[in-house]
């Protein structure tokens, strides 16, 4: 069971939803008020949106939501979690993953196809993935900011650097590879329709879990 | 109740693109003398006298400021 996270504000519940299910799982959704992750849940995602409306920072309020430290107990003891478009800055935020999201470089809302490199295959969410992902980036607050040194580094962009991140980076883990997040949206890309399924390998490592 | 003004800034090193985007736009005005624009928050907090600086701290620390990307100064207004 896929458990996807809904704050006020969470805009992209029901896509990432169904691109779990597409990837062979359940799903089911867990409120930002409540205290405990759903009965059953063996992987967790914080979808995308504009939580409390972006105040203060992106992701800053609801990262202190109490779901949240449900969430911490879930990935403390190896539980997967992955993190998109505003999921990613509330993990980031919560301190699971290293780094910031800053405003774009060009301070625009960037939305178009960004071609990937996967630069760890070592992560449970990408050790079945493509080389190159073609996914899609919708955001105004993507440039990651950290220490790529440090930081264990699992996404880049290929070619141009749309959002003006460090290194280019697109997704990062924890150490321990279990907690992912990254900018570009993979469930916008689970379906022949939308132009890509390249999307469905992040939901597959959560289906296995 | 005692009113403390919190001031947010991005480091030093962390990309700006506001404050960029303001200097460009202040030397298109004329004021080619602009050597550097940087953009915050100003946050006013009221909070019970005694501790105020105290409390504002700690507030900055759990949630006004991300202390990998800002850095924050306090004031208590006397």
């Amino acid at each position: 069971m896929v458990a996807v996270v809904r704050f006020p504000g969470t805009l992209d519940h029901d896509s990432a939803a169904r691109a779990a299910r597409a990837a062979g799982s359940e799903a089911t959704y867990a409120w930002y008020a409540d205290s405990e992750l759903p009965a059953g849940t063996r992987a967790v995602v914080l979808p995308g949106g504009f939580s409390y409306g972006d105040h203060l920072r992106p992701g800053a309020i609801a990262s202190r939501a109490p779901i949240m430290a449900a969430v911490r107990r879930h990935a403390e003891a190896g539980g997967l979690v992955l993190g998109i478009c505003n999921g990613f800055q509330v993990l980031c935020e919560a301190g699971l993953l290293p780094g910031a999201l800053r405003p774009n470089a060009s301070l625009s809302f960037v939305c178009r196809q960004a071609e990937l490199e996967v630069a760890d295959t070592e992560t449970p969410f990408t050790r079945k993935a493509p080389a190159t992902l073609s996914i899609p980036i919708k955001n105004h607050d993507g440039a990651w900011f950290g220490d790529p040194a440090t930081a264990r580094i699992v996404l880049r962009y290929k070619g141009e650097n749309p959002l003006g991140a460090v290194d280019a980076v697109a997704g990062v883990a924890n150490a321990a590879g279990n907690v992912m997040g990254l900018m570009p949206h993979p469930e916008e890309a689970c379906d022949p329709l939308l132009g890509s399924t390249d999307g469905l390998a992040l939901f597959r490592a959560l289906a296995a879990a | 109740m005692t009113r403390v003004v919190v001031t947010v800034m991005p480091k030093d090193g962390v990309l700006d693109p506001q404050g960029q985007a303001v200097e460009r736009a202040l030397r298109q005005l004329g004021f080619d003398e602009v050597d550097g624009v940087r953009i915050g928050k100003r946050i006013e907090l009221d909070v019970p006298a005694g501790d105020a600086e105290g409390t504002a701290r700690r507030m900055c620390e759990q949630l006004l400021a991300n202390p990998l990307i800002e850095d924050f100064t306090i004031k208590v207004d006397g």
